[in-house]
């Protein structure tokens, strides 16, 4: 089976003096949740953004492979992109308080992508638009319809942005953040109704998170970013049950899990910050942070594989971390 | 690009400044001397005109350099003494109203909202109807309308510079209102406030030439810029340089303020008032 | 919602009585106005008469209370001048003053918009700039020579505009180009600078993942969100533009309102000039609260509060 999504050296630069993305590579297949996890600032919504060709003006995207199914999204139109976006790769934010236009009604602005791809009457898409509501547990959604954004909850405001998301029926839906900003509860109810959805209807999900309590409980496949790159990718389990680049492990180290954290040892931390990089940038880097770093990591990095389908960024062999643990 | 339409601001500003301060020097004849065999002579590039009157003269005969150069004086003062009296009285009512708060505030605002109702033009021609036209009062008269947008802003960031931190410190460590308001706010919202000076300058100085044009701004035979307009207005069919002349004049010079203005907000980094 | 529009209209009522206070002030600054109305050739005798005959031998509290419950009353007085009564001279004016106000403010919107549009889709480029540029040459443009000048283009050199008077419909064209300078700059300025807000925001990020074409981007999501300022501001923009129509009604020798005042303050006609004062500052007051209502309208998040 051919994949839904294939990016292949994907890189996106700021001017000349910011590269946020720098040669990502990933492959989705039908059905697949695979998260895209990092720091704020890793490179991970502009990765998303590159994808759906959302990036602003002042960005220069370029891409080995850029497929979506049998489009070559390197080369197709502004034109031709929109015609997909809405359609067949859809989107939600992370900020369901601003993501939706204060000016129309929830009804309005759902079948406004459903007429816009559907060619359809405005009665039909509104009758559509009710009855994606209802899927993602809206009750009274004719009311809902005619309300205007304001007048809603930020979990009814993302409900609302996920089935405006759904209207078409897209293959691929990315999820940037999309319970960030919402109430702990609140986000517990969208995660199960985004796996709900994504069972039902075989949606291939890509879900952009900095929460490995959602990578844990969501994901098939996991793409750890660092500074733009992928530093490790593997499937969920190996990556939770062998974490091989240095990073990989110090981001696991941050998540208290109960009964193994002692009271007296403080949580796990990775000291310094995410740098900014310029496009020239030669070596490893995450060098500056991580303890195990050498001379050599200031040259060429290799991505080695631990495993057929898990892979890392690092010159530290695949066996490291036993020498460490003894 | 941007310096460079600032640096033009600028140097028409201090051009215009400079013509004004040495007009009596520079003149080639007396503005106020008036000719009538020398009347409605075409500028020298013009058919007709001569190199003893550059600009060429006005219907009476009077040399028409000469009296842009008297004019930019009257211009200048207008737009610098106006700027004096309405920042005068807008900064103190909205530094007033921004640092005080609560009724005094109100108070301030409704001022300003009843100055906005008022019909500005309309009420500069009464005042100085009935008073009778002067330089002064038409200083005063304007400067006495134009302080709204002082008002206005110094208000809105007083308010903000009320509510940081050094002047919790001077009012802790016991510094009185008047040495608050004077040395610790007025300087902290000075940016902002030089930007609105320059548009109200420019706005007098257009508002002075629209009084002068309707007779009821500096009285002739002072060489308002408006005042030439408005006496070559009959002529202008056969002589177009009357009112071409000094209307160039009063755009260039109103642009250049503006101009300046732009750069000076870029410059200082203050938002543009509104 | 309605807490607010009560106080609203409290506050316009208390303006209208200050501009009352003010206009009838106003004309009484000169200290004796019998001595204005009489004339320069006066004889003691004749300004005694006009003093009595006009009622401004009575104390000015009693004159000011019976001009302002006539007022309230719609009777604004007696133009000296006319032998008239005031109230009737400004309705018949009124019209071409706010037919040429609203063309003033059709021609600054249908310029001011599509220009602030353009500048912010193309923001920080050299069109964006040409277009800054082009605003601060209205600023600076002194609206009583661009009125010559158009004359001189326009009426005599072109002669495709009549040059004076509001005979036909095309008699507005010019003063109205004129008027709509004014306006032009801070209307292009404020939708410029809406739009950049609304183009940067989450809201037309969506409306772009969900595939519509720029043209809907722009002008459905983005410049509704940006019109709400640019409406409020424009009936302000208005108000300005009534009472600044003297200038321009004096020199296309158009018979509005303006040129009424003008004509007045000229010949001392003074119950004219506080009457007109007071009307204009009403309309303004009006145009300020239709302002707001307009903006409820427009944005259901005030609407609903």
């Amino acid at each position: 089976m051919s994949p839904v999504l294939e990016a292949g050296n994907l890189r996106v630069t700021f001017g000349t003096s910011v590269a946020a993305v720098r040669g990502v590579s990933l492959t989705m297949n039908r059905g697949e949740t695979h998260c895209l996890v990092g720091e704020s600032g890793c490179g991970k919504s502009v990765t998303a953004l590159a994808i759906m060709g959302l990036l602003s003006r002042t960005a220069h995207r370029s891409a080995d492979i850029l497929r979506f199914h049998d489009y070559d999204l390197t080369r197709l139109s502004e034109r031709g992109m929109a015609r997909l976006r809405g359609d067949r790769i859809a989107m939600i934010f992370q900020e369901p308080m601003t993501s939706l236009n204060p000016a129309y009604t929830v009804g309005s602005q759902m079948a406004e992508v459903f007429q816009r791809h559907r060619r359809v009457s405005r009665a039909t898409a509104l009758d559509r638009a009710a009855e994606l509501l209802q899927r993602v547990g809206i009750t009274a959604p004719g009311l809902r319809l005619k309300q205007y954004p304001h007048q809603l909850s930020g979990g009814l405001r993302q409900r609302v942005m996920i089935s405006m998301a759904l209207m078409c029926e897209p293959e691929l839906l990315i999820a940037d953040e999309p319970t960030t900003a919402l109430d702990v509860t609140v986000q517990a109810q969208i995660l199960r109704l985004l796996q709900n959805l994504q069972r039902e209807l075989g949606l291939s999900l890509l879900l952009i998170t900095h929460d490995l309590g959602i990578v844990a409980r969501m994901a098939d496949r996991v793409s750890v970013m660092y500074a733009g790159e992928i530093v490790e990718s593997a499937p969920a389990g190996a990556l939770f049950a062998a974490p091989t680049h240095p990073y990989t492990r110090g981001l696991l180290r941050c998540i208290p899990v109960p009964r193994q954290v002692r009271r007296d040892e403080p949580l796990g931390s990775i000291p310094g910050v995410v740098p900014r990089i310029a496009p020239d940038f030669v070596g490893c880097s995450f060098r500056d942070r991580c303890a195990q770093a050498m001379p050599d990591c200031a040259r060429h990095v290799p991505r080695q594989r631990a495993t057929i389908d898990h892979d890392y960024l690092c010159r530290l062999p695949t066996d490291w971390t036993r020498a460490e643990a003894a | 690009m941007k310096h460079a339409a600032t640096s033009l601001g600028a140097l028409i500003v201090f051009a215009v400044l400079l013509a004004a301060v040495v007009a009596p020097l520079v003149a080639p004849h007396d503005p106020f001397v008036q000719d009538l065999n020398q009347r409605l002579v075409p500028p020298e590039w013009m058919d007709g005109g001569s190199a003893v009157h550059p600009f060429g003269t006005d219907q009476l005969g009077r040399d028409y350099l000469s009296r842009l150069l008297y004019g930019a004086r009257i211009s200048m003062m207008i737009g610098i003494f106006t700027v004096v009296t309405s920042g005068l009285i807008g900064i103190t009512l909205g530094v007033f109203g921004g640092y005080f708060g609560g009724k005094i505030d109100e108070v301030v605002m409704f001022i300003i909202t009843c100055r906005l109702s008022i019909p500005l033009i309309l009420v500069a021609l009464t005042v100085v109807a009935l008073i009778g036209s002067s330089l002064l009062v038409v200083i005063l008269t304007l400067g006495l309308l134009l302080w709204e947008r002082f008002a206005v802003v110094s208000r809105t960031t007083t308010m903000q510079v009320r509510n940081l931190d050094y002047i919790a410190a001077a009012q802790a460590a016991g510094a009185s209102r008047r040495h608050i308001l004077l040395r610790e706010v007025l300087p902290n919202i000075l940016t902002p406030l030089v930007v609105v000076a320059t548009l109200e300058m420019a706005l007098a100085i257009l508002l002075e030439a629209a009084l002068s044009f309707l007779g009821l701004g500096v009285p002739p035979p002072l060489p308002s810029w408006g005042l030439m307009i408005a006496e070559g207005k009959d002529y202008m069919f056969f002589s177009p340089w009357v009112i071409m002349i000094p209307g160039i004049a009063l755009f260039v010079l109103v642009l250049g303020i503006n101009l300046l203005g732009d750069g000076l907000r870029d410059l200082l980094g203050a938002a543009r008032p509104t | 919602m309605l807490r607010f529009l009560l106080r609203r209209a409290v506050l316009a009522l208390l303006v209208c009585l200050t501009v009352l206070v003010i206009s009838f002030a106003l004309t009484r600054l000169s200290g004796d106005l019998a001595i204005s109305i009489a004339g320069p050739n006066a004889t003691e005798q004749d300004i005694a008469t006009v003093r009595k005959n006009y009622g401004l031998d009575r104390p000015l509290p009693t004159q000011f209370v019976d001009w302002a419950v006539h007022a309230a009353e719609g009777d604004l007085g007696r133009s000296y001048l006319y032998h008239a009564p005031v109230a009737g001279l400004i309705k018949e004016r009124m019209p071409i003053t706010l037919t040429l106000g609203l063309t003033g403010l059709v021609i600054a919107l249908v310029v001011a918009i599509p220009l602030g549009v353009i500048a912010a889709m193309r923001e920080g480029s050299l069109l964006d700039r040409a277009i800054g540029l082009l605003a601060l040459f209205g600023q600076a443009m002194p609206s009583f020579w661009l009125s010559l000048v158009l004359i001189i283009w326009l009426g005599l050199n072109l002669q495709l505009l009549p040059i004076s008077g509001v005979d036909t419909w095309q008699g507005y064209i010019m003063p109205g180009i004129v008027l709509a300078f004014s306006a032009i700059p801070a209307l292009m300025r404020l939708t410029r600078a809406g739009m950049i807000d609304a183009l940067s925001s989450d809201y037309i990020r969506t409306a772009r993942a969900k595939g519509l074409s720029s043209t809907k981007i722009v002008l459905k999501h983005a410049l509704r969100n940006a019109a709400m300022p640019v409406v409020s501001v424009a009936a302000v923009q208005l108000g300005f533009m009534l009472g600044g129509s003297i200038v321009i009604e004096a020199v296309f020798a158009l018979h509005g309102v303006g040129y009424l005042a003008w004509e007045s303050i000229s010949k001392n006609d003074f119950p004219v000039v506080q009457a007109v004062v007071l009307i204009l500052a009403i309309i303004y007051i009006g145009l300020t609260l239709l302002a707001d209502a307009m903006n409820a309208v427009l944005d259901p998040r005030l609407r609903a509060a």
